[in-house]
């Protein structure tokens, strides 16, 4: 039952937010409907789809699982915020380029779920990366289009930095 | 690195300079999607916008004798609370049936039940609250007093006369049943060597869109109009929905579709809580909101499949099939789906059993009966991997059984490539079909000597792999005769607008819809190259009925086939109206010149006439300049339906190879092959996405999906812990070929793509664990989903 609010204090995407929010209500659900940051997404609401992943304080979180009344003080990312930083700028183009997305609606949290392994380094291999986004549901795709854009990230950004 | 560079152009007659035919140009609408900035139906907020949370049937039925809303009415932030009775004073029942399907038999179902709840979910009650926290809050609090009455759930006793008939008012649980008959199947029975029955099962399953179902009413009294923000595949068959029972003249009604976060078949019916939510927006003339939760998708979102398929196949010594035999029976819930009835799959199965080949001796019943669990109807590739599974499985038990080769089986018996037109077993109409080179590319892309080299020298050691085939035909690009003629207003056709800005770019206004697909895509590659400009010069507007040609959308693999063509055509008539302007402002003749990369240029040199700016800065802003006489029509529209074939069928084949540990039961997917002919090639890259999309999602049928259901009638999985879908890291790599066979009904020549791999793969899958098996004597497995349990069970092991 609702009527127990909290007041939270956080930085999202860089901007730092005051709100007052219910207790029970989940993260993904107060970055949508209370910030409006439409990009994160609500799956399946008991953390197996990865639709609603988001960064907390640097680490990958499913919105769903965790409560906003949780994140008073914290540092947290959407998808939004890490387009507009040009982060993933590449990974994107990838994505664009091998069309590793077809109704889009998991590409967020996949997005997300991709940049932490290539954040590590190294070429991973096809199995790897399948290994990583195992946990983020296409149900478009047939991931293949996926890892291949991300193995081509990683290949690019590797031979980069040679 | 895998990044599929643009492949050359693989087309003549429509190898326009600059043509985008055949080029795997990326899709126009992606930026959005990965910068979280789409607009998904469940991202949408407007002004005094409510939500609405359901009451749902506990029972799989049970007589509904009170519903006490007092408490709920009392709830924080409700609005309204309303019954099923007192919705429906706003619309009106609707009855699921299609004439052409002769005897399909249903039953009246409202938007919310009324005295009756039929299957565990349907909704009872709605409660309307500021929030949906709040809605669902106040569900909690409403009191209804159930009565529970016997759930009919087995299909195999649903026709038994001691089993409840669900709706006394028709009779029996029987809603449809086809029996067909051709060629002689008695005689061809007679005169096989060898005849191999069985009985194929097929788990029910659902879609299972990332987005769940989604819709956004807004009923403004004072323009006395109707704004649906819907997660649709038919705006224009929803619009005519929305009015008719709403009581409504269509053109009160806006259906607006933006991004859908997948459909898949599971987003082109009527939903009774979507019509709850129309009707509930028209009663309190404010906006209302519904977002179908996980379980409310795994409850209500239309199941598919659930066939159970007695089949026969007889075979003489040198492969020549002599006859097949189906019978056929599904159960497809308490309602026949409204509009395009739950009868439809059951019917292709009963057309697409004996799939390609000559054998013309074919005896088949199908059967659909009434039972108390979610409805059923039309998902991906409708009948398609049921009648394809058994007419493939068939054919490897019986080459099996004779000692062949599966390939060489199927080489014998495919109708030849030259023999076109022709008709298959159940008398539909091919028009043209490339079977055997399909198999012949297939057998080199995958070097299948070399596999069963490699597969039989794995086998000394221990290690049980299996390779499995599927060939296949696919419906696309459907006429009338699928829906049309049944009575159910649903268009065949569809059509296109486009138009000069006075800029000199175009906007393309397109019947079809997006879903993911690439259809936005596509259409801007036919008018970019039948009109003359670049890609980024085309504005495509979909998914909009007040700003649209009425057309069909996105369903049965016909967005790129039928839209794609009315745009070209279109883009062909705009160029003919912006030349004739041009021939006006230049003295030239029109037929002299032509548009190229956003410039009228001379026909044959090539040479710069006049900008398409400039053209349209005359004709908009300077039209006192042209010659007397003279208007610039810079609008043309166009349409196209299929007329010479009620379908464009495509065909193709695919293979599986695959380990099956035979300790644990678990399959691997090592490889996955496909190749497909669905005409001309628009996109190559598109094409390969959908073919390889579909054969995750044929797979996810073959070892993972299942509605599971107990025999009171609950479903046991409804949600994506429990019920499974395909993950990345059990996939394996998908390779696409293609053989290219344009239907000559459309100057494009372009067939659909979207089912073809989810049609074949089950099949296929199925084949290569029996091939793996075989060697250890397993009994051949046919009953879908293959779990490891049943693997480990058909070993003896458990």
């Amino acid at each position: 039952m609702s009527g127990h609010d909290c007041d939270i204090t956080l930085t999202v995407n860089g901007e730092r937010v005051t709100e007052r929010v219910d207790a029970r209500q989940t993260l993904v659900d107060f970055l949508r409907d209370d910030l409006i940051l439409t990009g994160s997404h609500v799956g399946c609401e008991h953390g197996v789809c990865g639709a609603c992943t988001v960064r907390v304080d640097g680490v990958l979180v499913r919105g769903c699982l965790m409560l906003a009344a949780q994140c008073d003080g914290a540092h947290v990312e959407t998808i939004e915020g890490v387009s507009d930083l040009g982060e993933i700028a590449d990974l994107q183009a990838a994505f664009e380029k091998r069309n590793a997305l077809q109704c889009g609606f998991c590409t967020p949290g996949m997005l997300l779920t991709a940049q932490e392994l290539l954040a590590r380094g190294g070429v991973p291999s096809r199995e790897t990366i399948r290994e990583q986004i195992s946990g983020n549901y296409c149900r478009c795709t047939g991931y293949q289009a996926i890892v291949d854009a991300i193995e081509s990230v990683a290949q690019t950004r590797a031979g980069a930095k040679r | 690195m895998k990044i599929v560079e643009d492949s050359p152009p693989i087309l003549t007659a429509l190898d326009r300079p600059n043509s985008y035919i055949g080029r795997s140009v990326p899709r126009p609408n992606l930026a959005r999607l990965m910068q979280g900035r789409a607009q998904y139906v469940s991202d949408v907020v407007l002004p005094r916008m409510a939500h609405v949370a359901f009451v749902r049937s506990p029972h799989a039925h049970a007589a509904i004798d009170s519903i006490d809303v007092s408490a709920a009415k009392q709830a924080p932030g409700v609005i309204a609370v309303v019954t099923g009775a007192e919705l429906a004073k706003v619309i009106t029942p609707w009855v699921g049936v299609l004439t052409h399907l002769k005897g399909l038999k249903s039953a009246p179902q409202n938007a919310l039940a009324i005295d009756r709840a039929c299957w565990a979910g349907e909704a009872v009650c709605a409660v309307v609250a500021r929030s949906r926290a709040e809605a669902e809050d106040a569900c909690e609090r409403v009191l209804v007093d159930y009565r529970e009455l016997p759930a009919v759930t087995d299909p195999e006793t649903a026709l038994d006369p001691g089993t409840p008939v669900i709706h006394p008012s028709i009779g029996d649980n029987l809603c449809f049943e086809r029996v067909h008959s051709a060629g002689d199947p008695d005689k061809g029975f007679a005169e096989a060597d060898a005849v191999v029955e069985t009985t194929f099962l097929f788990g029910r399953h659902t879609g299972v869109t990332n987005e769940p179902r989604a819709i956004v009413a807004d009923w403004n009294p004072g323009d006395a109009r109707l704004t649906v923000y819907q997660g649709t595949q038919a705006p224009h068959m929803m619009q005519n929905l929305f009015a008719k029972h709403l009581g409504l003249e269509e053109q009160q009604i806006r259906v607006v579709t933006k991004d859908v976060g997948g459909s898949f078949g599971i987003k082109v019916h009527t939903y009774a809580d979507e019509m709850a939510t129309v009707a509930l927006a028209k009663l309190l003339k404010r906006p209302v909101k519904f977002v179908a939760d996980r379980i409310e998708s795994f409850v209500t979102d239309i199941h598919a499949r659930d066939h159970r398929v007695t089949a026969k196949i007889g075979v003489k010594n040198d492969g020549t099939i002599t006859a097949w035999e189906i019978d056929d029976l599904t159960g497809i819930g308490p309602y026949s789906v409204y509009p395009r009835t739950s009868g439809i799959e059951a019917n292709q199965v009963v057309n697409l059993t004996g799939g390609p080949y000559t054998c013309g001796n074919y005896r088949a019943r199908a059967r659909v009966v009434f039972q108390n669990k979610n409805v059923m109807c039309q998902y991906r590739a409708v009948g398609h991997p049921i009648a394809t599974a058994v007419t493939e499985g068939l054919i490897e038990l019986a080459a099996a059984k004779i000692g062949m080769d599966p390939l060489a089986i199927r080489r014998r018996n495919l109708i030849a490539d030259d023999a076109h037109p022709s008709q298959g077993p159940s008398g539909i109409k091919f028009e043209a079909l490339s079977n055997h080179a399909a198999l012949a590319h297939l057998d080199s892309m995958m070097n299948y000597a070399g596999l069963r080299a490699e597969q039989a020298q794995l086998r000394k050691q221990g290690i049980y792999r299996g390779i499995g085939f599927a060939s296949f035909v696919e419906v696309t690009n459907p006429s009338a005769a699928f829906y049309g003629v049944g009575g159910a207003r649903i268009s065949a056709q569809d059509g296109a607008t486009v138009r000069l800005d006075s800029t000199g770019a175009i906007y393309c206004h397109t019947g079809v819809s997006e879903q993911g697909q690439g259809a936005e895509a596509v259409i801007a590659q036919c008018v970019a190259t039948s009109f003359g400009v670049s890609m980024d010069r085309v504005r495509i507007v979909m998914g909009d009925t007040d700003n649209t040609p009425y057309g069909g959308g996105t369903w049965a693999s016909r967005a790129a086939g039928i839209g794609g063509e009315a745009a070209w055509q279109a883009g062909k008539a705009l160029r003919q109206n912006v030349l004739a302007v041009a021939g006006s402002i230049l003295q030239a003749k029109p037929e002299t010149m032509d548009i190229r990369n956003g410039v009228v240029v001379d026909h044959d040199s090539g040479k710069e006439r006049i900008g398409l700016d400039e053209v349209a800065r005359i004709c908009y802003f300077r039209p006192d300049t042209l010659p007397a006489g003279v208007q610039a029509e810079l609008i043309a529209t166009r349409h196209y339906v299929p007329r010479a074939w009620a379908f464009a069928f495509t065909n193709g084949i695919q293979a599986s190879y695959l380990e099956v540990n035979t300790d644990s039961g678990f399959v691997k997917l090592l490889k996955h092959w496909c190749v497909e002919d669905c005409g001309t090639v628009i996109n190559p890259q598109l094409v390969d996405e959908q073919v390889r999309g579909g054969v995750v999602q044929g797979i996810g049928a073959a070892l993972f999906e299942q509605c599971l259901y107990d025999e009171r009638g609950q479903m046991l999985n409804g949600n994506m812990a429990d019920y499974l879908v395909p993950m990345a890291v059990e996939m394996p790599d998908i390779e696409v070929g293609h053989v290219v066979t344009p239907t000559a009904d459309s100057e494009l020549g372009a067939k659909g793509a979207g089912e073809a791999g989810t049609a074949g793969a089950p099949g296929c899958v199925m084949n290569a664990i029996n091939d793996a098996l075989r060697p250890m004597g397993a009994a051949p497995l046919t009953d879908m989903p293959f779990t490891p349990d049943k693997i480990l069970r058909a070993l003896g092991k458990v």
